[in-house]
């Protein structure tokens, strides 16, 4: 009798726990046709190891670099473990963790993050962070990052948050609950549309330009970290016109790469090397680079890094080879129908693009 | 700490383990203890004052009880040689001996209470009447102190009329005082009614757990799903009086009497939900009260512990005091038997009235509340006659369930009519308010999709409708008999699929969280 | 008790006072009829019931309510 009792509590106990589950998986956004930038950190996963370069940051990094070029020139073979508005300490912790998977020979850090000095918006800390895998890395980054009106709860039990979604689900919800999309080219969002830059943001004056000590801190543990694990910190500024780079923060991060022997590099000033036109390279009027913009960014500085860090040209390894082949035609197919839909619609329709007659 | 929070659910899960664990005799050691971290989590310095109501009323209580005793023992001893009138006499001065510590001790807390609570009104209406400017004090108001001071002050009151002794130990009476539970929001327990079933021993009892935590569920459900959901809409009527008139002054009422009754009857199951998962019975704070037929039944079954606390510590004091049954006296002399009966009984009616008005809340919409509630009953009393006169004439009338739809449809909207004064805050902007009702026509608001543009969309009115109509079928049920105890007959995989739909349906359903709006996802600059 | 029935049954002229032991317990009297006949009976039987003796085991019934007035007549 009371081992009758005890399997049906145990039975009850599974299917609860068992529906809780799915409606969590139900009513957790997807992210597959609006806003995939959500699906950016998960699918690091599934192509984690083997990387020599991983860059880390926010979309001055995602949208503005294409690893499959750093692949095709030089045999270079790298990551971007990008996410919208990712913070510095959100950065930070992503390298942690990324160390538990593979061991690259450079991380590039993009320093445009070092402006925010505490949490910003709690839908972005969603993005960032809802597709980490459990680890400390995602514990300690989940409570750096939380605003006030966040709870740790509900990052562990994400039906919490999401629950009030049962009124907007779509049929994407229901095809999408176990399986999921792939749109990225190791973590870079491709946009081949273009939209000039038509005017450069006037410079108000800040009151102080010092980065904040919490960022510099973040930045001190990025250093320690890639020292004591043998890595190499590179520290980048995307040539984004938007939002504006200060000299007076340019100074900073130019003393800061000084003092401890780190490369940095302003893309902003080298956009004549680069051969950045931004009349034909960005899709946003100088917010993101486009693909011929990433294109042109992943030429000029994979040579740098290759010089520089004498990364290997894995394009004579027949395995790695391969398996970069699969990427790169996946890569091309996207770009072809890219420029399909472009022909066709005037816009691209379903990767994000505006319907310019909707304006 | 809110009941709907993370922290306290997770404070109530280590509690509810400790309790079971610790042994029997320390179990209401460790709900002091809890009961003075629950408090302290609103602030270590609102501790101050309960602990001066605590100590204040356990010193005055004890010294009462000390002399009733040396008093009785006294008399005991030398009945035989004293005279009726002595004894009389030796009775009234040890009266007026226990009235010393008990009227300064009652006067003491009712005075923090005044002083806390109401300085600002009376500097408000000073200012109004005299055209003065001085400064409000902002006393920020202590968790819970209307409910723990009554609560005090009616075992302070009990203890001096010799209906129980006090309580010796001062952590035991502490314990009364603070009971988390109920120390926010009551009800209003009586110590001969908490006492036992707070200090005793209680063993781990799976029943009465299950059964307090599914009263927590229910609690959960009214207030997260029903009420918090519905408070956007009142909120938005209610704050916006000049855009919503008319009719939506009719749809406020109703949406408010039902939101009210959710969040109050809600936050009641889980409070007594929660004692009885510590084995402590609370008494019932309410009883269906939008069943009521009349204002008279509507009050001794919404919020019974403060009616009845005001019933018997101002109102029957009031009517049976010497000045009270003179004028009595001569009321029936002077107006005849009929009207002078009725006047002592309606003079303390209002005084009650007057004070519940004021209890509710420092400001005037509360007493001109309080007031037309009195108004109501007097007139009902008044009708009386009439009623009579009408079931005799149609006798049959009376019995019919349509008859008695009309009261309950008649009683709630009387009420709700009343209680959109604790809305708006605002005495002569209410009665405009209502007034539009009657002028403006506008009764399109309920078929133009208005209610949509209320902050609430579709899916959240159909939610609440379906929240409603589950409340109102487990009211239905309650009338005979306990709804857990009928769910507890059912065969196993019923009970467990109904466990299973309330608990989801609270998850999923309910109002709380950060809510989720995809404008905040849209990707946009970064 | 003829005087005190009387009072009562000029309240509720319908229930039956002699045997009915539950008038509070099946809220038969409410706080409107307890002081009415509090009144009554201050002027009937000039003793004055304090408000800690309104309770319900002193006016569930005709009986327990002739008894209390007697007691308090007693201690006058």
């Amino acid at each position: 009798m009371k081992k009758k009792r005890f399997f049906t509590v145990l039975i009850a106990l599974c299917l609860l726990v068992g529906s809780l589950w799915f409606l969590q998986r139900l009513l957790m956004p997807k992210y597959i046709h609006d806003i995939i930038e959500g699906r950016l950190i998960s699918e690091y996963y599934d192509n984690a190891g083997g990387n020599d370069v991983i860059f880390v940051g926010d979309c001055e990094v995602y949208e503005n670099i294409s690893p499959i070029t750093l692949w095709e020139e030089y045999g270079i073979t790298s990551y971007i473990r990008g996410s919208a508005q990712q913070l510095i300490w959100q950065s930070y912790y992503l390298m942690e963790e990324t160390l538990k998977y593979e061991t690259p020979k450079v991380m590039v850090f993009n320093v445009l993050s070092m402006m925010y000095d505490e949490p910003q918006n709690e839908a972005y800390n969603r993005m960032t962070l809802d597709g980490m895998r459990w680890s400390q890395s995602k514990v300690d980054s989940i409570k750096a990052s939380m605003t006030e009106e966040e709870d740790f709860l509900s990052y562990v039990f994400p039906l919490l948050r999401y629950h009030s979604r049962w009124s907007e689900l779509s049929g994407e919800d229901f095809q999408y609950l176990f399986q999921t999309k792939k749109s990225f080219h190791q973590g870079y969002l491709m946009r081949v549309d273009v939209r000039p830059v038509t005017s450069y943001p006037s410079e108000t004056p800040l009151a102080d330009y010092q980065f904040s000590d919490t960022c510099y801190e973040y930045l001190d543990k990025m250093v320690a970290l890639c020292e004591a694990n043998g890595v190499e910190l590179v520290l980048m500024k995307a040539p984004s016109i938007y939002p504006v780079w200060y000299d007076e923060w340019d100074q900073q991060m130019e003393e800061y790469a000084e003092e401890h022997g780190l490369l940095y590099l302003n893309f902003l000033d080298l956009t004549e090397e680069v051969g950045i036109d931004f009349n034909t390279d960005t899709y946003d009027n100088g917010l993101h680079l486009n693909l011929s913009g990433a294109e042109k960014m992943a030429h000029y500085f994979g040579k740098i890094l290759q010089d520089t860090y004498q990364l290997p040209d894995h394009r004579q390894d027949p395995e790695v080879a391969a398996q970069w082949q699969e990427k790169a035609d996946f890569y091309h197919a996207m770009e072809e129908d890219q420029y399909r839909e472009l022909e066709e619609y005037g816009y691209l329709k379903s990767y994000g693009g505006r319907n310019p007659n909707e304006e | 700490m809110l009941f709907t929070s993370f922290e306290f659910i997770a404070f109530l899960a280590v509690m509810f383990l400790l309790y079971y664990l610790v042994p029997k005799k320390f179990q209401w050691l460790l709900l002091l203890a809890g009961s003075y971290v629950f408090y302290a989590w609103a602030g270590p310095h609102f501790l101050a004052y309960i602990l001066t109501t605590t100590g204040t009323t356990w010193l005055a209580a004890r010294w009462i009880t000390r002399m009733q005793a040396e008093q009785a023992a006294w008399l005991k001893a030398h009945k035989a040689e004293m005279s009726r009138e002595e004894r009389k006499a030796y009775k009234a001065e040890g009266k007026k001996k226990t009235r010393r510590p008990f009227l300064a001790c009652l006067l003491l807390n009712l005075g923090i209470l005044a002083v806390i609570k109401y300085t600002d009104f009376f500097i408000s209406n000073v200012n109004g009447i005299f055209g003065t400017d001085l400064a409000f004090m902002r006393f920020a108001l202590p968790m819970g102190i209307s409910f723990y001071t009554f609560q005090s002050m009616g075992y302070l009151i009990d203890v001096y009329r010799g209906k129980y002794p006090a309580q010796d130990s001062l952590g035991k009476f502490a314990l009364f005082v603070s009971f988390f539970p109920q120390v926010v929001q009551g009800p209003i327990s009586r110590y001969d009614d908490l006492a036992q079933t707070l200090y005793e021993e209680h063993p781990y009892d799976h029943r009465n757990i299950s059964f307090g935590v599914q009263r927590i569920c229910w609690g959960f459900f009214k207030k997260l799903v029903v009420a918090d959901r519905l408070l956007v809409a009142v909120n938005e009527l209610i704050q916006n009086p000049a855009d919503y008139t008319g009719a939506f002054v009719l749809l406020a009422m109703f949406l408010y009497a039902i939101e009210l009754y959710a969040d109050f009857t809600g936050g009641i199951d889980m409070t007594i939900g929660i004692a009885q998962v510590f084995g402590v019975k609370l008494v019932e704070n309410f009883e269906r009260p939008f069943f009521s037929k009349n204002t008279a039944e509507y009050w001794r079954r919404w919020h019974i512990t403060m009616g009845t606390w005001f019933r018997d510590y101002i109102f029957y004091p009031i009517s049976v005091c010497q000045p009270m049954l003179k004028l009595s006296k001569a009321s029936r002399e002077k107006l005849g038997q009929a009207l002078g009966k009725r006047i002592p009984v309606y003079l303390s009616t209002a005084i009650v009235w007057f004070v519940t008005g004021l209890w509710h809340g420092a400001s005037w919409n509360f007493i001109v509340w309080g007031m037309l509630n009195c108004l109501v009953l007097i007139v009902s009393q008044e009708f009386e006659p009439f009623y009579a006169w009408f079931h005799g004439k149609f006798p049959k009338v009376g019995k019919t369930f349509w008859y008695r739809l009309f009261q309950v449809g008649r009683t709630f909207c009387l009420m709700s009519a009343i209680r959109i004064l604790d809305c708006y805050r605002d005495v002569p902007l209410t009665f405009h308010q209502v007034g539009t009702i009657f002028t403006q026509g506008n009764w399109g608001i309920f078929a133009d999709g208005s209610l949509l543009a209320l902050g609430l969309s579709e899916a959240d009115w159909a939610v609440i409708a379906i929240g409603v109509a589950v409340m109102l079928c487990v009211s239905l049920a309650g009338r005979s008999g306990s709804v857990r105890e009928k769910l507890a007959a059912k065969p196993l995989p019923v009970r467990y699929a109904l466990y299973w739909v309330l608990f989801v349906s609270i998850l999923v359903f309910g109002a709380y969280g950060i809510g989720y709006d995809a404008s905040q996802f849209i990707y946009n600059q970064f | 008790m003829e005087a005190l029935l009387d009072i009562l049954k000029e309240l509720h002229p319908e229930v039956d006072f002699e045997t009915c032991d539950t008038l509070i317990d099946d809220k038969i009297l409410d706080s409107f009829d307890i002081i009415s006949i509090i009144t009554s009976i201050n002027s009937e039987y000039d003793v004055s019931i304090p408000a800690e003796e309104i309770v319900p085991e002193n006016f569930n019934s005709a009986e327990a309510l002739y008894d209390l007035i007697e007691r308090l007549q007693d201690e006058d």
